[in-house]
């Protein structure tokens, strides 16, 4: 019968186990993952089951690395998650972390719109590094999503979105996450993207400062095709300000929408 | 009309500008979407409120 070992397609005879494979092709593999979930006790295979064998600490050449990636995604979702475009507009607290979720899931491509550079105070609760300071926040996600995947593919646009321009730039993606800071720029896409755009989704959010519970950031669906994420009411302001954990609660919340929207999950 | 939920009557004829500037809200941080359909912000000053309309308006804040 056919399995896919590594991802490559091999016969082996009926009645093989698992472990009898790896202690075949691969006998110091010490993970073994089956249809994208670890295993620890043996188990046989069948017709058409995905076996990927890891040996700890491995570095793997070129060919294997993206076999090896996409090892802990569930069969059957990862290839629409590989086929799916997703536009961020704003790469900050919001955006950043968004879409560094969406990079370990393994989406196709990411579109990255931001203008600005990465400063010292971004990094509070932002993806960057020391490193990246005063380089544009779009080159320094790229490198970012480059150390995670580097089979994602990222197109970045160094420019101010407007209601101009928004429509041109993510004409290829399906989702749409507005990550603004400013409350009349998140007005402004979404008013543009529900207005302009009537076949895509936007993922929008608003609230999120400040240390106060988790469980008041909540996804609720506007309308069909509008998401929005957060508490509504924690404007960050002085006194109140934007702190990494339910700053990327709320970005997670908005990446975790966009893959059940590529999954055809419409609820939230 | 409905708004967020809540009733609200008003004597005259209302456009959706003046239900926001009559609620204190500042145009430029909202979107509008009445019997679920969302109204183009160069709407706002024609676009009259019926009685039995349902006005939900969604305000942003500041953060990201």
């Amino acid at each position: 019968m056919e399995i896919f070992l590594n991802e490559k397609s091999v016969i082996v005879k009926k009645g093989y186990s698992a472990f009898k494979v790896r202690d075949s092709v691969k006998a110091d593999a010490d993970v073994v993952i089956l249809n994208g979930f670890m295993i620890k006790e043996d188990t046989l295979l069948k017709e058409k089951d995905k076996l990927i064998l890891i040996k700890r600490g491995e570095i793997p050449n070129k060919d294997e690395l993206e076999n090896l990636l996409v090892s802990r995604h569930t069969p059957g979702l990862h290839e629409k998650v590989k086929n799916a475009v997703v536009g961020i507009a704003g790469l900050g607290g919001l955006g950043s972390n968004a879409a560094v979720s969406l990079a370990r899931l393994g989406i196709g491509k990411l579109i990255l719109v931001d203008y600005d550079v990465v400063e010292p105070s971004n990094l509070n609760r932002q993806q960057y590094f020391i490193k990246h300071i005063g380089m544009l926040k779009t080159q320094a996600l790229r490198e970012i999503i480059y150390e995670i995947n580097p089979y994602v593919e990222v197109k970045t646009i160094d420019i101010y979105l407007d209601k101009q321009n928004i429509m041109e730039y993510f004409k290829e993606a399906q989702i749409i996450i507005e990550a603004f800071d400013n409350p009349k720029c998140k007005a402004e896409l979404t008013n543009t993207i529900l207005t302009q755009c009537k076949d895509k989704f936007l993922v929008a959010a608003s609230g999120m400062a400040g240390y106060f519970s988790n469980n008041t950031i909540k996804t609720r669906k506007i309308t069909n095709r509008f998401y929005l994420v957060g508490d509504n009411i924690s404007e960050a302001k002085p006194g109140c300000g934007l702190m990494a954990p339910r700053v990327s609660i709320a970005a997670n919340h908005q990446a975790n929408m966009a893959l059940r929207l590529i999954l055809g999950e419409e609820d939230i | 009309m409905i708004v967020n939920g809540i009733e609200m009557k008003f004597n005259t004829n209302i456009t959706v500008i003046e239900l926001l500037q009559k609620l204190e809200i500042d145009k430029d941080k909202v979107v509008i979407e009445i019997n679920l359909e969302i109204i183009p912000k160069e709407n706002y000053n024609d676009r009259i409120i019926n009685e039995d309309d349902k006005i939900e308006i969604v305000g942003f804040v500041g953060g990201g």
